[in-house]
């Protein structure tokens, strides 16, 4: 293992992240912010309690994963596809370094910030409501092997996205709807019949569920089909990235 | 001695179809200095990228220090050092940061000791804490350098390091190289400029179309392909060359003031006595007489000529 080298990769992407650091935070602290006085206060206050839980609490852990899934692609579609598009990719490709440090260095920043921004987004929803935490290692958990698992997937948008429109286009297209019909806002035991069907098709159902578990100890789903959702989902990007750095996909002529 | 660098019948076929390296091969020695001149297009850098990893070869092998670029090529690329033609930097961050960021890619401990001696040899080390985008463009192809430098190279692979750099500049980046070799380490550079591979090389190699035309000593080279030009200078110009010199291999020039002969310095005989005889002969008188050296640059272009 080259172990400098996956030092000075989670050095370089962290000290990026760093040098925003006001810009990086702030943003996901605003927005989610909005949504606990828009949600939680304003239409909160004339729905019911879900599953034994206040409308403004139960969204915690669905805003949490909302911000930490886009968070996560972003920053790691952007770490590689910026060398990819600025020609420094050049010292990646010549230098010794195997796929695997590669993703560990990349993979494990962009997957780092995502967990900080996740923990400070937490700690902004105390302010607004009461949310219990259950399970809190479960919790944890759930937060470090969701982040890695996207910034995985963000790792593969990166390299083959060939410009900064494509790097957007997945996110939007793909991401967004999964995430925001994935059960953010609600249970999808509120959904109607064919639709709830449906939702199970959908990955990131399983995520929120198994999060939300750890804190209110209720979910839509078994909370080892989210485990299991996770590995499946991180193994299969993994043998993804394995493969691309073996043919050279879109990196190596 | 073996070769440090092997390359052996190395075909690249790019993926749109196009053949940039045909069976190439070539040595290269330890500790010295080889110069890859070539027009635009004739395969320089595809040679160079193959070899450090970032173009992947359709045929053919490449050692480094013994090791295969494709089945060891952690140990090959540990040997390496390359300075891209194109200057590709992260414009935020600090030069001394991205120097250290390359070392420690390659597998080497921090070592801020070692990257501020290279700093200093390329004439950077004031420019250590400004960010790239501060940089002069020569500067910014010195940082270049100075990361292929940082984890101390065995090979170096400079891809154009003087192009549009200042003649100052460039003399300057001669004596690192000098340096460089004075230490040891082997360096294979690409040029468009005739004089530097003249002023520098030891050996010189000649790229066009994929195909390595000529692989020779420098010294060897331009004494073996050099032609000899006598210049010779008359008191009253001529209008055409006298019928009584229409064997000598003679051109007008000057407005008929001088006259230029052209010989073979290998030809056992250079027929300079039989022209200056027969100069006599029809009558002119001469001012004076010079003889020049063709250069490098000279051959260089006969040679891509004839492949064309
Ligand atoms: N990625 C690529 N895909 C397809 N063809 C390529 C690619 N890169 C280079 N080529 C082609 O291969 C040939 C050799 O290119 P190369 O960059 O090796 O030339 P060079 O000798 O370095 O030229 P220059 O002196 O202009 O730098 C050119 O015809 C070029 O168009
Ligand atoms: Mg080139």
């Amino acid at each position: 293992m080259n172990f400098p080298a996956i030092r000075v990769i989670f050095r370089q992407e962290m000290a990026r992240f760093f040098r925003t650091f006001i810009e990086s935070l702030i943003s996901p602290v605003i927005s989610t912010s909005l949504y606990f006085v828009v949600f939680g206060a304003a239409i909160g206050g004339k729905i019911d309690l879900i599953e034994g839980v206040t409308y403004g609490a139960f969204i915690v852990p669905g805003l949490i994963m909302l911000t930490v899934m886009t968070q996560s692609v972003s920053n790691a579609s952007f770490a590689i596809n910026f060398p990819k598009f600025i020609g420094t990719i050049y010292e990646l490709l010549s230098a010794p370094v195997n796929y695997l440090e590669i993703v560990i260095g990349y993979v494990g920043a962009a997957a780092a910030k995502s967990i900080l921004i996740g923990l400070v987004i937490l700690a902004t929803a105390f302010f607004f409501v009461d949310v219990p935490i259950l399970h809190p290692f479960a919790m944890l958990a759930f937060l470090v092997m969701t982040s890695i698992s996207f910034s995985l997937f963000g790792f593969i948008i990166g390299i083959w996205a060939k410009d900064f429109q494509q790097l957007q286009l997945i996110p939007l297209l793909i991401l967004t709807p999964l995430i925001f019909l994935g059960g953010t806002f609600y249970s999808i035991d509120m959904l109607p019949g064919i639709w709830r069907t449906l939702a199970l098709f959908n990955p990131v159902v399983y995520l929120v569920s198994g999060f939300r578990w750890s804190f209110f100890g209720t979910a839509d789903v078994p909370v080892v089909f989210s485990l299991l959702a996770i590995a499946v989902f991180a193994g299969a990007c993994l043998v993804l990235v394995w493969w691309i750095f073996k043919t050279g996909w879109r990196i190596r002529q | 001695m073996t070769p440090i660098v092997s390359v052996k019948s190395l075909t690249k076929t790019y993926s749109t179809g196009f053949k940039a390296l045909n069976s190439v091969s070539l040595d290269i020695m330890e500790g010295e200095i080889l110069a890859l001149l070539g027009p635009n297009g004739a395969g320089k850098t595809t040679l160079i990228s193959t070899i450090c990893g970032i173009t992947k070869p359709t045929s053919g092998t490449v050692t480094v220090g013994g090791h295969d670029v494709i089945t060891d090529w952690r140990a090959a690329r540990q040997m390496i050092g390359l300075v891209p033609q194109e200057v590709s930097l992260e414009s935020f961050e600090r030069v001394h940061k991205t120097v250290s960021f390359t070392r420690g890619l390659f597998g080497k401990p921090a070592d801020p000791g070692h990257i501020d001696k290279v700093l200093r040899q390329l004439s950077l080390y004031d420019k250590r804490d400004n960010k790239v985008m501060q940089l002069s463009g020569g500067m910014k192809r010195r940082v270049l350098i100075a990361k292929a430098l940082s984890h101390a190279p065995r090979v170096l692979f400079l891809d154009e390091p003087t192009a549009g750099v200042d003649v100052e500049l460039r003399k300057d980046m001669w004596k690192v190289v000098a340096d460089l070799r004075s230490q040891g380490v082997t360096i294979i550079l690409t040029t468009h400029y005739i004089e530097e591979a003249e002023a520098i090389a030891d050996r010189v190699a000649v790229i066009n179309k994929g195909e390595i035309l000529l692989v020779q000593d420098k010294a060897d080279l331009m004494r073996q392909m050099g032609k000899k030009q006598l210049r010779i200078d008359l008191t009253a110009p001529v209008s055409a060359i006298p019928e009584k010199l229409a064997r000598h291999n003679l051109a007008l020039a000057n407005d008929g003031s001088t006259l230029i002969f052209t010989y073979d310095t290998k030809g056992e005989r250079t027929g300079i006595t039989a022209l200056l005889n027969d100069l006599q002969a029809a009558g002119l008188q001469l001012t004076d007489l010079a003889t020049e050296q063709t250069s490098l640059e000279d051959i260089f272009v006969g040679l891509v000529k004839e492949s064309a």
